[in-house]
This record gives structure tokens, C-alpha cells and sequence, in this order.
């Protein structure tokens, strides 16, 4: 069995142990992928969408259960999540261009859209937290040491409160694509991290959001470790032009669905 | 994506957004001062639990998030605004600790008491981390009312180790301590819903 032992540098833990070529790291998903589609058209009825086993992910070896998450019934606690207002966030928070004296580098964007549970319903009053890279690919976090500039006028972290229909909207800039050391000549699509509250604790959910048409999303294995295309589109934000504000900023549009379940047994006729 | 154009018909259920990992970068984006300090500490009524996350060779993980949700003492579920600006008085229930270079996450709360009728107390937790693709969602289980937990239909369902991961250990100064594992002979017992 695993003896405790003492937490390894972070530092040293961002390259992984094998560090393959890229050509592996595509077989590997490749597989994997092919596996999925062939238990999906044997009648499976998968509805987690993302795999926590997913070894091109080379960091998740270690760090994923081996068991299957055990399905039960949420009890009260459960059924319900801390409590926000919209004074708990300030209006500028969800800004990100204005936490500075100067405006960042980069592409200003947009990206706004609405929570929504499982039956469609907003989700009101909720946190939602995002954090990304500047427009070089870097992120301000100090073990970050990609040796691209950081940004004197750009942070990268924001948050909102979702209105009473479910709508929330950030002002940033675009953030570059990001290399890592999962293997030779990795590099992460552009992505904005999000953290989202539902109207039940079941309903939490961390995820990232991406941009239209990225070269790098075949390439990249935390974005294949949602094996099914349908899925890994809804991660995809979709450039809306009747959002981008002339002369000033580029719009997408990213709705997020929480549904905290992998079925819908435990829901009554009433919940609809 | 917009969603619009593929809202329910009928009964149709929708499709959740899949989740992605927290990655490395997390703490400049979610960690704030008073996370972890859901109630004050030291004070009256106040609990001290803390424990290691670790992985399937054993290294405790220095960047793992660990959130808790819980009833007040009474059984109540909070449903106190506040939690990102503690005012020292307001229980919200609901906290955020990132593991730090040790791999140990702490919080100061309140002894969560029973929800519902029949079922043992516990905090609701869940976890992220780099390195793990999607959230994950357990229990923290109080380790003193033997009664409670024999009775409890989830505990009473599983091996007397998949138990174990669950519950809780009382240290004599009063406070909880409690290991997550995301691999291994002790592997955490997590849930879907």
C-alpha cells in the first residue's frame, strides 16, 4: 500500500515522468476515443462526459479514483448552495481590463451568456469566478514560468454574480495559448478557467471555456479527456457579432448547463 | 456554445456542460483570505478540521481545492450571504481551502448536525486538484455518535474500509482531523448523484 510521504516540490511536478512526443500523446487519445465510440454504439449510456482515468493527462495518473463515483440519493445539504446577493460581488469584478492604472495588451473580448440547469431554468444569484493567461499565454501565478511577459496592467482573475436570468458577462482580453510540460512541444488552447455555483451543491462545477477554431484542440489532453465531440463543443464559446461593440471589443456567447448528476432518477414530477 | 437553440422540448433533459480540470493556476483566482475561516477561530462553538490530500504513490498535494458545505449545529441549512466577506458573525456554511505545499487543508466551522431524519451528520466536500479532470464530490462523516453512524442507510451500505474514508477522526484537543485519497488501499469514497 501507498506510504504517506512528504509532498513532492510543485515546481518539480509540472513536466511529467515520460515527457513522449506529441505523435504518442495523439495515439493515446486516439484509443481512448475509439474505445468510447465503440461502448457508445454497444448501447452504453455514458453521462459523465469527461473521463477522470485519461493517462495523455499525464498528471492525472496519480491523481484520479480508480473506483466509479458511487450513485446516491443527496441529501439536504446537498440540495442546496451557499447563499450569494449581487452585492457580494462589485460590478467592476467582472471586469478585467480595469483592475490596473493602464488597459492590458491584447485582443478585448466579451464573453457573456447564461447558466441554466438541467430542465433549462436560470440560475440566479450565483458566484461565478474565472481566472486565465494574459495575451502572451502567461498567467501571473509565480510558478509560472513560461518566459513570456507578464502584463503590469493584467491580473487575470475576476468574478460575478448571475442576474435573475441566469445571465452573467465578462470584459477581458483574449489569453494566449500556454505551453506545459505534459510533453515535447505541449501547448494549451487559449481557455478562460471558470468556477460556476448551481442551485444545488450537486450542481458545482470548475471548467474551462474556449475559443472558435483553436489548431491546438486536437493536440491538447485535457481537452481530449472529454471523449465524445458533442460534448467537447460545449466547451467551445460561439463568436457572437451582434455582441462585439464597434470599435472596442469582440463578443462570444457561452451558455453553461449544470446538471450535477449522472441521471435523473432522484428528480419528481414537481421539480419540473 | 448557445444553448438557446436547443432548450427542452417536453421532458427533455439537458445535457451538462462537461467539467475540465482546476489546473496548476487556480490560487490567484479562487483563494481569498477568509476562505477557510467559515466561522472565526478559537471562539466559542468553533471547530478545527484539517487533514492531507493525497495521491495513489502517497505525495500529499500541494495544489489540490478542497470546499466544504455544512449545517449549522441545529440542523439548519445556512442560507447566510457572506462567505466571501466574512463578517465574523454571519454562518454560511460553505468554505474554500487550497491545499498548501504540504498538501494540508484546514477550515474553522461549526460541528455540522443532522439534516434529515435517520442520517448521521456530515460536511458535504468536494474536491478538484491539477492532475484530476473532473470534480469530486464526498462526505466528511462526525466520528462520535456510534449510534447515528451504525443506523446511517449510505454508511451501512458499504465495506467496513469504503466506510472508514468517510468518517472522521476526533483529536482529544476537540478538533477533526481528515485524509482524502484519490487512489490507493485507502481511496476516498466518492459520489455521483
Amino acid at each position: 500500500m501507498a506510504q504517506v510521504q512528504e509532498a513532492r516540490k510543485p515546481e518539480d511536478m509540472l513536466a511529467s515522468d515520460d515527457f513522449p512526443p506529441q505523435s504518442q500523446i495523439n495515439d493515446e487519445i486516439a484509443a481512448i476515443h475509439a474505445e468510447r465510440q465503440r461502448e457508445v454504439e454497444a448501447g452504453a449510456k455514458i453521462d459523465l462526459p469527461t473521463l477522470y482515468d485519461f493517462k495523455p493527462y499525464r498528471s492525472s495518473i496519480l491523481r484520479h479514483p480508480t473506483k466509479n463515483p458511487r450513485l446516491v440519493d443527496p441529501e439536504s445539504i446537498e440540495l442546496w448552495s451557499p447563499a450569494y446577493g449581487q452585492r457580494d460581488v462589485s460590478e467592476i469584478e467582472a471586469d478585467l481590463t480595469l483592475q490596473h492604472r493602464g488597459e492590458p495588451m491584447g485582443e478585448r473580448i466579451t464573453v457573456t451568456g447564461r447558466v441554466l440547469d438541467g430542465w433549462g431554468r436560470p440560475v440566479t444569484n450565483q458566484l461565478v469566478e474565472v481566472w486565465q493567461a494574459n495575451a502572451a499565454g502567461r498567467y501571473i501565478h509565480q510558478r509560472d514560468q513560461h518566459p513570456a511577459p507578464l502584463d503590469p496592467n493584467f491580473t487575470g482573475a475576476g468574478r460575478t454574480i448571475t442576474d435573475d436570468q441566469g445571465w452573467y458577462k465578462f470584459t477581458t482580453i483574449k489569453p494566449g495559448p500556454y505551453p506545459w510540460k505534459n510533453h515535447i512541444n505541449a501547448w494549451r488552447p487559449a481557455h478562460i478557467h471558470f468556477s460556476l455555483f448551481g442551485s444545488k451543491f450537486t450542481q458545482r462545477l470548475v471548467t474551462q471555456c474556449y475559443f472558435p477554431g483553436d489548431p491546438l484542440f486536437a493536440l491538447d489532453p485535457i481537452y481530449q479527456s472529454i471523449p465524445e465531440q458533442r460534448d467537447r463543443d460545449r466547451l467551445v464559446a460561439t463568436y457572437d457579432h451582434d455582441l462585439t461593440v464597434p470599435e472596442f471589443s469582440m463578443g462570444y456567447r457561452w451558455d453553461i448547463v449544470l446538471t450535477g448528476k449522472h441521471a435523473t432518477w432522484f428528480e419528481t414530477e414537481e421539480d419540473h | 456554445m448557445i444553448i438557446e437553440k436547443q432548450l427542452p422540448v417536453g421532458d427533455t433533459y439537458l445535457r451538462g456542460t462537461p467539467g475540465q480540470t482546476i489546473g496548476p493556476f487556480f490560487k490567484f483566482g479562487l483563494e481569498y483570505d477568509d476562505g477557510p475561516y467559515i466561522v472565526p477561530p478559537h471562539t466559542p462553538g468553533s471547530l478545527f478540521l484539517r487533514g492531507n490530500v493525497y495521491d495513489g504513490a502517497g505525495y500529499a498535494i500541494p495544489d489540490a481545492l478542497v470546499e466544504i458545505f455544512g449545517a449549522d449545529t441545529d440542523g439548519t441549512i445556512p442560507q447566510t450571504r457572506g462567505s466571501l466577506h466574512r463578517d465574523g458573525h454571519a454562518f454560511t456554511g460553505w468554505g474554500r481551502s487550497a491545499t498548501n505545499d504540504e498538501g494540508k487543508y484546514f477550515f474553522w466551522t461549526r460541528e455540522p448536525g443532522a439534516t434529515d431524519e435517520g442520517r448521521a451528520p456530515f460536511f458535504a466536500v468536494m474536491l478538484f486538484a491539477r492532475g484530476l479532470p473532473h470534480k469530486l464530490h464526498t462526505r466528511i462523516y462526525l466520528p462520535d455518535d456510534e449510534a447515528a453512524l451504525a443506523a446511517d442507510p449510505l454508511l451501512s451500505s458499504l465495506s467496513p474500509s469504503e466506510r472508514a474514508t468517510l468518517i472522521a477522526t476526533r483529536d482529544e484537543d476537540g478538533s477533526l482531523r481528515h485524509d482524502l485519497w484519490m487512489q490507493g488501499e485507502k481511496e476516498t469514497v466518492f459520489f455521483a448523484y
